[in-house]
């Protein structure tokens, strides 16, 4: 069961870059770990921390008070490159709920609707300005509402996005898709019989 | 009505839907790898069977050691323990393993097309995005995560939204010494690492059609790195004799009817692209990156560009960034750039074709910094072996290893020192992709042989020897 979303109003951070890889949220080193809590701690990790281990001052999650951001407004082609879904789940643990960003790498966006976290591609002009207005005014929150599917910006200005109907659905109600997919299995079972006949060089037995 | 190769192929794996929502798709093999155990444990968790466990397919591949095929090779417990992982959980699901001992092992992307596992009008998913490298094949390859693989585990099926569809269409002629890894780099470099996202990219032409299968696989290998999920070329009597004695692959009458498929899956004549785009292979010439995107590419015999050049401010920014990333001065010639260590393998290039170009160079010198060698797959390594590859590799003072996925992603154990430069076949150049620091070069197989027998980024065709005997 994922957690529901409908609306939310919570501080936002902007994550400088375009074309930022699935390797720069998620060094590949961390492929390995089991799930859990410690994934907050691999995001952006390379960025964040120093070799040592201390935190680098200079990165935007380490200062106040966006280290508190459920929110990310990134730049274009946000989480492009390798398939890795330890870049979602480590947004996810590190409570982040919602990114905005004029595109995002195909892969990572549906990483991001499976997980029940909300990737929002607005217009790349209106990005810069939700950018801007999160560095001039440093934790003055966004809201977004699903419901509505609307950014609210600091300002109150309004910025309406698209969504596919059914990832709507499916996050609003925290619905899982395996879920809603077993409820198709008469169906599928049909056509794999079909397709099983029709294909048979397929399923002749293994060599 | 006319339609893609994709359509046919997206059409025919509809279950439920068509519109312009989702669909939900029927897989018809999937592969699963080390880094699986993530799938595998959301499906222990929901208490779910794996529904199709003959139209699985697991390898271990990113974990392994090259030093040996014994899990004990592995020195890194945890990485250990996540091949272990696969091997138990492919016995507990009753998932076909080809294990690391077994002699058909390797990337999972090389022996997909390798054991005939890929075919054409298949649709092919893997949580990893060089999947799409299948797509040579003319199969619909997508790349997903893990939650959605296990999604497939579960039901063998996956919504999806219909991608956009781009023509990539490549003619003329290719100079000599270009090779499929320039192409596909000219591709990107001309695309933008972003231009095809929301894509899925059927590469065609006379350029294309005259490709070896080998080559067709390197150049949609790297489609992903232009942003589309899938890359993929229509089958024709090349990718038929490729099948041929294909372990996985049909024979006999079920070879005849295969056939009757294949030949219906080619975009018909009239059918419409949502994107068009035109590459002369006439005009490229051997690639390097010199960045930290593999669209950052340029010929061999340029100089490194200069942010002041560009035109907008964000260009300027990023290019700046990748230059001070890269430690390179604008105006340097690329050529006269040194690097520490060599990489030749990856599923973008460790096929044998490659490892037979990389011998060709490697046999006229000898590499004067760390130069790796690590095959696609078992058999890839067996046959090179068989054909001396290997002595060829050794005696020029490369080191020849076991299969894996090794420096392309550099987390089996085999990795640069912070702050190397490494000349690699691999298919990405992001900062820290193959160790905090190392700034990677990618470019063909035999560049990088050829920058192994120099010690600096060199233009193969000027390397004395290079495409001769020598």
């Amino acid at each position: 069961m994922l957690k529901p979303f409908k609306h939310l109003t919570a501080i936002a951070a902007p994550i400088d870059g375009p074309d930022m890889e699935t390797d720069v949220l998620f060094p590949s080193r961390f492929l390995k770990k089991p799930l859990g809590p410690e994934y907050a701690e691999f995001l952006f990790h390379d960025l964040r921390f120093h070799a040592d281990g201390t935190e680098r001052a200079d990165f935007i999650l380490n200062q106040d008070p966006y280290r508190a951001a459920s929110i990310i407004v990134a730049e274009r082609n946000f989480g492009c490159g390798s398939a890795r879904e330890g870049a979602v789940y480590s947004l996810v643990e590190y409570g982040v709920r919602v990114v905005i960003a004029p595109s995002f790498g195909d892969i990572f966006y549906f990483n991001c609707l499976t997980n029940g976290l909300l990737p929002i591609r607005l217009e790349a002009g209106p990005v810069a300005q939700l950018r801007r207005h999160v560095k001039e005014l440093p934790g003055s929150p966004l809201g977004v509402d699903l419901e509505a599917r609307t950014v609210t910006g600091p300002n109150d200005a309004k910025y309406p996005f698209e969504i596919d109907p059914s990832w709507r659905h499916r996050l609003m109600e925290g619905l899982d898709g395996v879920d809603v997919t077993l409820g198709h299995a008469a169906e599928i079972d049909a056509f794999e019989e079909r397709y099983r006949a029709d294909m048979a060089w397929l399923f002749n037995g293994d060599p | 009505m006319p339609k893609t190769m994709f359509d046919k192929i997206w059409d025919r794996h509809t279950v439920v839907g068509g519109g312009d929502g989702q669909s939900l798709l029927y897989i018809s093999r999937h592969m699963v790898y080390d880094s699986s155990f993530h799938s595998f444990e959301f499906l222990k968790r929901r208490g779910l069977p794996v529904k199709r466990p003959d139209q699985t397919f697991a390898t271990a591949d990113h974990f392994v050691s090259t030093l040996g095929r014994e899990i004990s090779a592995i020195e890194d417990p945890e990485s250990r323990h996540v091949v272990d992982l696969l091997h138990t959980n492919a016995r507990d699901c009753g998932i076909p393993l080809i294990g690391l001992d077994d002699p058909r092992q390797g990337i999972i992307h090389v022996i997909g097309p390798e054991l005939g596992i890929a075919q054409p009008g298949l649709l092919l998913v893997c949580a990893d995005s060089h999947i799409s490298t299948l797509g040579a094949l003319g199969a619909l390859a997508i790349g997903i995560g893990h939650a959605e693989s296990t999604h497939v585990l579960a039901t063998q099926t996956l919504w999806q939204n219909k991608p956009k569809l781009m023509r990539v269409t490549l003619a003329g002629t290719r100079p000599f010494g270009v090779t499929a890894k320039d192409i596909a780099l000219a591709i990107v470099s001309t695309i933008g690492v972003s231009g095809a996202s929301g894509h899925a990219i059927e590469f065609a032409g006379s350029t294309i059609r005259g490709l070896s299968m080998e080559e067709r696989m390197t150049v949609c290998n790297m489609a992903i790195e232009s942003g589309a999920r899938v890359g993929m070329v229509a089958p024709d009597e090349t990718t038929f004799a490729y099948l041929d004695d294909r372990p996985f692959a049909p024979r006999g009458t079920g070879r005849d009817r295969a056939l009757a498929y294949w030949r219906t899956l080619p975009t018909d004549s009239d059918a419409g692209f949502d994107a068009e785009v035109s590459v002369d292979a006439g005009n490229i010439a051997p690639m390097v990156t010199w960045g930290i995107t593999p669209g950052d590419a340029l010929p061999i015999n340029s100089t490194v560009p200069d942010p002041t050049a560009e035109r907008d401010a964000e260009s300027r920014t990023a290019m700046s960034q990748a230059l001070e990333y890269m430690d390179l001065t604008p105006g340097a010639r690329l050529t006269d750039i040194a690097i520490d260590r060599v990489f030749i393998g990856s599923c973008t290039n460790g096929r044998i074709e490659d490892l037979r170009a990389a011998a060709q160079v490697a046999r006229c010198g000898r590499a004067v910094v760390p130069a790796l060698v690590v095959p696609g797959s078992t058999p890839v390594k067996r046959q090179a072996e068989a054909e001396g590859l290997d002595r060829i590799f050794i005696d020029a003072g490369f080191e020849w290893r076991h299969s894996g996925c090794s420096l392309c992603v550099a987390i089996n154990g085999d990795t640069c020192v912070p702050g190397e430069r490494c000349a690699s076949t691999s298919n990405r150049n992001y900062a820290h992709r193959q160790g905090r620091g190392v700034r990677t070069h990618l470019m063909s197989p035999a560049m990088a042989a050829a920058a192994a027998l120099t010690g600096h980024l060199t233009d193969v065709r000027r390397l004395e020897g290079a495409g001769r005997e020598c």
